[in-house]
């Protein structure tokens, strides 16, 4: 008996390495100090009535928001231990299973757990206050998908100690990721990981999809809506288009591992490239999924910034929408060297490269907006200004990379992992802390420090450029992507040296970023007046931070920049806002089972990965009576009172 | 209940329709769900002649089979129409009676499906026989899912029907299934067409 259960444990619980064993210890501490703190402080009600059955949009933006951080945190330790041992030539750092490991677990958590709840994140707290409405269109909805998102990524980041974690890649292309070559359980772990959070987000397209169409303040068009909404809008229809592939795709991988299909195999009629397909046409959708909100936000930042309204509107609206189908006709540029022939492959390097137009329209139009413009450098525009250059350069090695005769050579070299860097931490990286430094206020009701701030900025700018320029050079120079270790007479030693410094410099960014907000909880400039950068749209027209319902009235909008105009309005009367009328406002009751249902999920997902279906089983019924029990529910709302709107608005300083 | 819908009339424009907004939201979501039979589709197609020396469609299709359960998913598509019919003109009794000649036909559907893969798998016709085996399975399979599902909702709806009446909220359920259905009875026309009439030509 005894030897049974060491024997399980021995292949549950990863052992045989000293870094784990550190982060097993790590853990259990951690656990231990949150349960001791909750308990020791009686936090357990407040945490279950305030947060886990919350379905108020700007705390499930909050709680993405944070559960966004820990995730670069982790994918940064991720970069930070694979730049480590790849400083020098024949290092013993990481061994080579290990390394594998990291660089799959990196791209995929800095993807799909990191970027996307980050985009989430301002999408909840941003939108439904910039369209002035009260909620989204499915509150409950959406706090279902915060907590699929949330249990698929601890399911897919215990693989780090229970079990083994995936090893064959961010995108997991088989034979390597089929049981033939990945026999752990590592590669169950990815699949349901991100089955269960991809739920959440193709939920969340549709939420927010019907919210920006109907429950816009009366009087705002499609064309006066803010720039942010728009590439909302433009994002949602993506992940609408693009994420069921996805589910289907990892679907059948599970059907390959789990019932011995042969989908992708190398038996039995299966064909791996069909997955390599299949995973890009959400794949490279996905990128623009992630860099679009990140345009929107710098369209923000440019014109409030600039303190003008922004150039082109009309342009940037379509560029986001030809982009938006563009999306979809790119895919095979990621495998130019599958050989499709001349013709396909010219095809998708037209169409590659025709997605650089719109982009660069939208550019030229951030250009022209500031041009002669009173430009404020606060730390959302700072961002803003890093951003251009860089992706400006990195959509250039794009449009190299697109060319797909020459991409034979530069194909899944140093070049690749410089040019996505480029896009996706240039682009959408600093796009979403210019975001969060812009809407921080409105969330928290303080801004953050400037002074760390700009130690922040400077340190991952100049990182990235340290990091990733000497990693072009090492493309040229034949280093392939996903090499653990190299030799000394290859001479890409000072290179990579410098690419290791490079990647240290942005951690210590990082590191002054969490500092920021520490100290700025404590000594940041408290916002007392709702509208600290005096603001365009409807979201600074109430107080920071937004009361829970939070328009008092729903104000009346007449054009484009409607907060903007309002302030004139107001300026040209003499008069504050008129008196007006409260009436009682219809909320969404908060639920427990949108928390209950995900746990249900996660125990399904991890009977799934470790073939025990008794669990899965248990786990998927438990899902079912959890939508059974919604379903049953009729009483799912309430209204507050005018006594109590009306006091709530008395103490945030607001006249009614 | 009763209260909030009180309330809901006296405040109609503080807030929007919520049930017009929930069918909203879910025919996009078919929009998704056609996207996923889509994809599912278009492996099959890869896939279908890649039977690696096992069965092709030809030997394992049964059509007598086949046709009744498409005969039958046609069938309950159009009595769960009449079930709306009898839900505009309030007749609840009509409408739940429709509702159940849809559930058993939608029933008798899925126990003709199970019967028609227990054979081929007792022929030795498995998912991992071949990649166009794994297609099949998977394609018909998963419309097969969503049926059960749609199965299970429709009996929770004749319960809250049977508990609250005709109102906003269970006429919106009502509705909503029912496009379900006519859904899964498109893709049904389109798995007939590709899979077993393709596969038996
Ligand atoms: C004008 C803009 C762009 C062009 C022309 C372009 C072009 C390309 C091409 C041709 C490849 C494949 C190269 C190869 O595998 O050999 C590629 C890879 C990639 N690009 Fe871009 N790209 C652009 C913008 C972006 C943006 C905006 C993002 C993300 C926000 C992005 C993220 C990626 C990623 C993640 C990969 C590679 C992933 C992998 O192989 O694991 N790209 N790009
Ligand atoms: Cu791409």
């Amino acid at each position: 008996m005894w030897e049974k259960i060491k024997d399980f444990a021995s292949t549950f619980f990863v052992t045989g390495d000293p870094l784990i064993y550190g982060a097993d210890v790590a853990i259990v501490l951690t656990t231990f100090a949150i349960i001791f703190v909750l308990t020791y402080y009686k936090k357990w009600g407040w945490l279950w009535r305030e947060w886990l059955t919350t379905v108020d949009h700007k705390k499930i933006g909050i709680m993405y928001l944070i559960a966004s951080l820990l995730m670069l945190f982790r994918g940064g330790v991720d970069a930070l231990l694979m730049r480590l041992q790849l400083a020098l030539p024949e290092m013993h750092f990481l061994h080579s299973e290990h390394y594998n490991a990291i660089f799959t677990t990196h791209g995929t958590i800095m993807i799909l757990f990191m970027a996307m709840p980050m985009m989430f994140a301002l999408f909840n707290i941003v939108v439904p206050l910039q369209i002035g409405a009260r909620d989204v269109a499915y509150p409950f909805l959406n706090a279902l998908s915060f907590w699929l998102f949330f249990f698929g990524a601890l399911l897919f980041n215990i693989s780090f100690v229970i079990g083994g974690s995936p090893d064959s890649g961010w995108l997991a292309y088989p034979p390597l990721s089929e049981l033939s070559h990945s026999p752990g359980v590592g590669q169950n772990f990815y699949i349901w990981g991100i089955q269960i959070s991809g739920i959440g987000s193709l939920a969340t397209g549709i939420n927010f999809l019907v919210t920006i169409l109907k429950m816009r303040a009366p009087g705002m068009k499609l064309m006066d809506m803010p720039m942010f909404t728009w590439s909302v809008l433009a994002t949602c229809i993506l992940i609408i288009f693009a994420f069921p592939i996805l589910t289907v795709t990892l679907g059948l991988l599970f059907v390959d591992r789990f019932f011995g299909g042969h989908f992708f195999t190398m038996d039995g009629g299966g064909n791996p490239m069909m997955y390599v397909n299949l995973i890009w046409m959400w794949g490279h959708p996905e990128v623009y999924i992630v860099i679009l909100p990140a345009f929107g936000i710098f369209s923000e930042i440019v014109s409030t910034f600039s303190r003008k309204k922004i150039f082109g509107y009309k342009s940037m609206v379509f560029a986001m929408m030809i982009i938006s189908v563009l999306a979809f006709f790119t895919w095979v540029h990621h495998f130019f060297t599958m050989g499709a022939g001349a013709d396909v492959n010219a095809f998708f390097a037209v169409t590659t490269m025709a997605i650089a137009i719109p982009t660069g329209v939208k550019v030229f139009n951030w250009l022209f907006t500031m041009f002669r413009g009173r430009i404020q450098l606060k730390q959302p525009m700072l961002w803003t200004l890093a951003f251009i250059p860089c992706f400006a350069v990195g959509g250039a090695t794009g449009v190299m990379l697109a060319v797909a005769p020459a991409d034979y050579q530069y194909h899944n070299s140093y070049f690749l992992i410089a040019h996505f860097h480029q896009v996706l931490i240039g682009g959408v990286v600093f796009g979403y802390l210019a975001g969060i430094y812009y809407w921080w206020p409105k969330m928290f009701g303080f801004k953050l420090d400037e002074r760390l701030g700009k130690w922040g900025f400077w340190l991952w700018n100049i990182g990235f450029y340290v990091c990733f320029m000497p990693q072009y050079a090492l493309g040229f120079m034949g280093m392939t992507r996903r090499v653990y270790t190299y030799g000394w007479d290859l001479g890409w030693a000072p290179l990579n040296f410098t690419s290791t410094v490079g990647a240290f410099l942005m951690g210590a960014g990082f590191v002054f970023q969490i500092w920021q907000i520490a100290y700025s909880i404590k000594h940041g400039e408290r916002d007392r007046t709702g509208d600290p950068w005096n603001g365009r749209t409807l979201e600074w027209s109430i107080p920071s931070p937004a009361p829970h319902y939070n328009f008092a009235v729903i104000p009346q909008v007449k054009g484009p920049d409607a907060w903007w105009e309002m302030k004139k309005e107001m300026q040209q009367d003499g008069t504050k806002k008129k008196p007006v009328q409260l009436k009682p406002i219809h909320m969404p009751k908060n639920s427990g089972i949108p928390f209950i249902m995900s746990v249900f999920w996660f125990i399904a997902g991890f009977g799934f990965t470790f073939s025990w279906v008794w669990m899965a089983v248990f786990g998927l019924i438990g899902v079912g009576i959890c939508l059974l029990a919604r379903s049953f529910q009729y009483d799912t709302d309430y209204y507050i009172p005018v006594k109590e709107i009306e006091r709530t608005e008395k103490a945030l300083g607001r006249a009614v | 209940m009763e209260h909030a819908a009180s309330h809901h009339k006296h405040h109609h424009d503080d807030h929007h329709d919520q049930e017009s907004l929930k069918t909203l939201g879910f025919w996009i979501f078919l929009v998704t769900d056609c996207i996923l039979f889509g994809t599912l589709f278009a492996t099959y197609v890869v896939l279908r002649t890649n039977t690696a020396g096992g069965p092709v469609g030809k030997e394992i299709f049964d059509v007598a089979g086949f046709v009744a359960e498409t005969f039958i998913l046609l069938t309950s598509s159009f009595t769960s129409g009449l079930a709306v019919l009898a839900m505009h003109k309030g007749k609840i009794k009509e409408l739940i009676t429709w509702l159940i000649v849809t559930a058993l036909l939608g029933l008798a559907f899925i126990g003709l499906e199970i019967n028609e893969f227990y054979h081929m798998v007792m022929e030795g016709a498995t998912i991992s026989t071949s990649a166009f085996l794994s297609a099949f399975f998977t394609l018909v399979g998963t419309h097969g899912l969503h049926v059960s599902f749609g199965l299970i909702w429709m009996i929770a709806i004749m319960i809250q029907l049977g508990r609250h009446g005709i109102n906003p909220v269970t006429s919106r359920k009502v509705y909503n299934i029912c496009l379900y259905w006519h859904f899964l009875d498109v893709v049904w026309i389109f798995l007939f067409t590709v899979v077993y009439l393709m596969g038996v030509m």
